[in-house]
């Protein structure tokens, strides 16, 4: 239903192109009201517990010999379409006033038809049930992806963003394709039903390929490092909207890619898959928060967040995997959990943050932190929703971050004593990586928040910032309700969590998980850790009246006024002696210097004695390591060889003439 | 795992009132190690005292998040002490976390507060903001491999049954492992109270400040609120030291006299503890900022140690 709902919306933005406000107001309210379907579906299917039966169904009769359309819905499917739709609905309300900033510049029907073709696709890869559908879905995925990422074309950083974006999305696909045929030449057909646990049937070498194509191909769409590289770029340059769902929405289906294969398709696992992910995840976000520290571009600043996000489902989804190979499907469950836990989770506080990010950058006109400041004064709902995703991004209790980021800290706890090989040590060393990512990313939000919201204003047009409009709060409060709720309701979103483990590892742990009504989590057993959100919050309630009945009884007459900053007595303080975004993570940057590797320059100009300079010009770039290392090389490798290749193209009938014979030739030699 | 009425309010006030003791013990300590003859060691009340009855002066600059940040810094770091087992080896609110909330209540109020030393647009709340929420990130992965070399043992996160666990027979007073997890903890300790080869807890207004520099804006009873949770930090952390490393008398059972004896106990390794503090703040000198990494990738180093000897050596 909701299917169709994205199609009468995209074909509506189409249709009243010309008539923007009209369009705009159809696409996106079709779209919210189509991923509210999608919302409920799911619910109602992951809500019927683990013996809720699968949706099957076929799209389209059968056209073409060979290519089946099929749809089915199941666990894993469901609970991603559950992400999809919830973000899906929160960002097309945003939406609705969002777009009013591009009235008379762009055209917005292009815009909305784009957005809702993407949320069809994307709903569409999740319950394909057949290679055909879900690869198509997943090329119209990047296609309709790349066209709203260079939604403004005309700047070059955006054309360069959207290429890079096009690029990794094409080897990506190939990967995927490839890995795809390994499989297919095991099972024969092309439904997912007869791919389930063919990896029994494929000999070890080729479920190896296999595994590794996938993990690539699935690994460049969710952006692991090192594969991330374009996505910093392209979620950035995109309309703020788009660039929320992309962060959310998008680069999870890439975890869904690989969750469904390694756990579905390639039957029981080996010992170094299980490694590999989780090594690849704890690599992901200790870089991604490390790179995101250095950026003061809010948007970017983001997106690279969401790679270390990436990693921390990734090290979930890398211990269940391992469990399993230690044929422990309790704790491969519980590991599954917390790695879908945390997708959940993430998209709904990654989404959260864009949209605030977006709200800002329309009204400043600017993405850059330094020339913010002051915003909480000037956008009070705005900040408020900000801080939200910032405390559950930063992994902080009460919020929804520290629940998932619990659950993995527990799940990596119990490998240690999973195994008695000295690859044990893997699991404790990535938890203090862990905690590593969530303090940095403590300190990342603080400087993210701190420098963009509090504080005096850094330039005139963050001075003259205005709220953002009615629609645009309602979908951050969508999203802020979907953080708490997630947060303080673990134990519901364990149960929706049932149909998925149950399917994946035949566990349905749900009722081992909760204690006390439901509102206590644990792990496992209640001697094994217990914790509980609303219980923390109870507690700093019960507690708050300490500070004021002293108050009451020692500080009656004592009173408070404004008054200015201490200036060290010199004459009133500008923003300009602020800190700022990059002097705040300056130490971060000296301590990992080997890594970042900054280039500094500075340039004096002065009269008399360097002391008393005229002006003073100060520059200090970073690049990435991998861009700079493996990425740099090999473009220009590439750029080499195809200039070699160029010579044979030469433009002559006769030379392509020559080429086809050759090729026949060496076909007929190649057959007989 | 019941809730313990009596318990819960006994430790509330004993967290509130035991922690400016602490931290006028270890001032006094350390003026007598000056030869100087050094304020009370109750001088702490008076001056929350004296805090709370001034009048308060808040920048201009500021907006709510300034005002919201003491509420939050004082209210986390006395929830996170009624999750540590302090007398008794059950902590009254153990149900609601173990170790990992009781490092994420700390981190919340550290976040806040890093917050509230920016918002009135100083450049010293700046910097103290951005070097305790640094410091703070690169001491978290010792703090939780120590944390794990207790934890995986006991099979558990929460600080009741890893106290109960190592109370069991078979445990070592001197297992390398503990013992070198305990240094590597207590490296932190040091770095998170903002003690002084890391942060100097006496200096106003200098450069080399951490922790004071984020505080300079707030007066009356926002500062008497952040100095109060600021000690009572403190005194959860030493708790959670003395009690996880040495659980010696903790009281199974809650009667006046196991409590009574708990207290005790409790006072004697704090004391302890303390005295440990003093010598390192007096023996030190304060280490240059871009320094701290090392000594914090020492503790870091001594802590994965411990984790790998416990798989060495069991």
């Amino acid at each position: 239903m909701s299917l169709c709902g994205y199609a009468v919306g995209a074909l509506g933005g189409l249709l009243f192109m010309r008539r923007e406000k009209l369009a705009a107001a159809f696409s996106f309210g079709v779209a919210a009201i189509s991923a509210l379907c999608g919302l409920l579906g799911a619910l109602l299917f992951l809500g019927g517990g683990a013996a809720a039966p699968s949706w099957q169904g076929e799209l389209l009769p059968p056209l073409i010999p060979y290519i089946q359309l099929g749809v089915r819905l199941d666990g894993l499917g469901a609970f991603f379409l559950l992400v999809v739709s919830l973000l899906g609905c929160a960002i097309s309300i945003y939406s609705l006033d969002y777009v009013k900033g591009f009235f008379g510049r762009r055209n917005v029907g292009v815009l909305g038809a784009f957005f809702n073709a993407l949320l069809l696709v994307t709903t569409l890869t999740v319950v394909a049930n057949g290679i055909w559908l879900f690869l198509i879905a997943w090329e119209l995925m990047a296609l309709t992806g790349y066209c709203l990422v260079s939604f403004e074309y005309e700047k070059s950083e955006t054309r360069r963003a959207g290429v890079l974006f096009f690029v990794m999305s094409h080897i990506d696909a190939a990967c995927i394709i490839l890995g795809f045929l390994l499989l297919f030449q095991a099972s024969g057909d092309y439904s997912f039903d007869s791919l389930r646990g063919v990896g029994a049937k494929m000999s070890a070498g080729k479920r190896d390929a296999a595994f590794v194509l996938f993990m690539l191909g699935f690994g460049i769409k969710a952006g692991v490092v090192p594969m991330h590289i374009w996505l910093p770029e392209a979620h950035p340059v995109a309309p703020s909207n788009v660039s929320a769902i992309m962060s959310s929405v998008l680069i999870k289906i890439g975890i869904y890619g690989l969750a469904r294969v390694c756990f579905d398709f390639l039957g029981p696992p080996v010992w170094w898959w299980g490694v590999t992910v989780l090594v690849a995840g704890t690599v992901s976000a200790v870089l991604g928060v490390l790179y995101a520290l250095m950026e003061h571009d809010l948007k970017r600043l983001l997106a690279y967040h969401s790679i270390e996000n990436i990693g921390i489902i990734l090290m979930g989804l890398g211990a269940a995997l391992e469990f399993l190979y230690f044929k422990h499907p309790l704790l491969a469950a519980l590991s599954l959990v917390a790695g879908m836990y945390h997708t959940i989770n993430h998209a709904s506080f990654k989404g959260l943050l864009f949209l605030g990010a977006g709200a800002v950058v329309q009204s400043t006109h600017t993405r850059n932190m330094e020339e913010m400041g002051g915003l909480a004064k000037r956008m009070p709902d705005t900040a408020f929703y900000f801080l939200i995703g910032a405390v559950a991004i930063s992994a902080l209790p009460p919020l929804n971050g520290f629940i998932s980021e619990w659950l993995t800290y527990q799940a990596l706890l119990r490998g240690f004593g999973a195994t008695e090989s000295l690859w044990r040590l893997v699991f404790p060393l990535s938890g203090a990586m862990l905690a590593l990512t969530g303090a940095l990313a403590a300190v990342c939000f603080v400087k993210a928040f701190g420098i963009t919201f509090l504080a005096q204003p850094r330039s005139d047009a963050a001075r003259n910032a205005r709220e953002a409009a009615p629609s645009m709060r309602v979908g951050m409060l969508v999203l802020t309700a979907a953080c708490v709720l997630l947060a303080f309701f673990p134990t519901a979103v364990v149960r929706l969590l049932d149909p998925l483990t149950q399917q994946l590892t035949g566990e349905h742990i749900s009722g081992q998980l909760s204690l006390g009504d439901g509102l206590v989590l644990a792990s496992l057993s209640e001697k094994a850790g217990t914790v509980s959100t609303v219980g923390m919050v109870l507690m700093g309630v019960c507690l708050l009246p300490i500070p004021f009945v002293l108050w009451l009884v020692l500080g009656r007459k004592a009173k408070t006024r404004l008054g200015p900053t201490w200036d060290c007595g010199q004459r009133g303080l500008t923003p300009k002696m602020e800190y700022t975004a990059t002097g705040f993570s300056k130490p971060i940057r000296m301590i990992f210097k080997a890594l970042f590797r900054p280039r500094r320059d500075t340039q004096r100009e002065y009269d008399f004695s360097p002391y008393f300079a005229t002006t003073v010009r100060f520059e200090s770039h970073i690049e990435e390591v991998f861009v700079q290392r493996f990425y740099r090389p090999l473009r220009i490798l590439i750029v080499r060889v195809s200039r070699r290749i160029r010579a044979l193209q030469a433009g002559g009938v006769h030379a392509y003439l020559l080429y086809i014979f050759i090729t026949l030739l060496l076909l007929l030699i190649f057959a007989l | 795992m019941s809730l313990n009425p009596p318990l819960l309010v006994a430790q509330t006030v004993l967290l509130l009132l035991l922690a400016p003791l602490v931290t006028g013990f270890i001032k006094k300590g350390k003026a007598r190690l000056q030869n100087r003859r050094g304020a009370p060691v109750w001088q702490t009340y008076l001056d929350l005292h004296k805090f709370l009855r001034k009048d308060m002066v808040i920048s201009e600059h500021a907006s709510w998040v300034f005002s919201l940040a003491p509420y939050v810094e004082f209210l986390t770091a006395l929830s996170a002490g009624l999750l540590v087992p302090m007398v008794t080896a059950q902590a009254p609110m153990g149900l609601f976390g173990g170790v990992l909330a009781l490092v994420g209540l700390l981190a919340l109020g550290r976040f806040f507060l890093a917050l509230g030393g920016l918002d009135p647009g100083s450049a010293f709340g700046g910097m103290g903001s951005s070097r305790e929420m640094t410091i703070a990130a690169i001491a978290e992965p010792a703090m939780m491999l120590a944390i794990f070399t207790l934890a995986i043992p006991a099979g558990s996160t929460s600080l009741s049954q890893i106290v109960l666990a190592s109370q069991e027979p078979g445990w070592k007073f001197l297992d390398p492992s503990h013992a070198l997890a305990f240094i590597g903890m207590f490296i932190v300790l040091l770095a998170e109270t903002g003690r002084v080869p890391v942060d100097n807890p006496a200096t106003h207004l200098e450069l080399t400040m951490i922790h004071e520099a984020m505080l300079l804006e707030y007066s009356g009873r926002y500062l008497a609120l952040i100095e109060w949770g600021a000690s009572i930090k403190q005194l959860v952390l030493m708790t959670l030291l003395a009690n996880i490393f040495f659980p010696i008398g903790l009281a199974a059972k809650t009667t006046m006299a196991t409590f009574g004896l708990g207290l005790l106990y409790l006072m004697g390794k704090l004391a302890l503890l303390a005295i440990a503090v003093v010598l390192v703040e007096t023996t030190n000198a304060k280490l240059r900022l871009f320094r701290v990494p090392d000594l914090l990738g020492a503790a870091f180093m001594l802590s994965l140690l411990a984790l790998v000897s416990t798989f060495l050596f069991r």
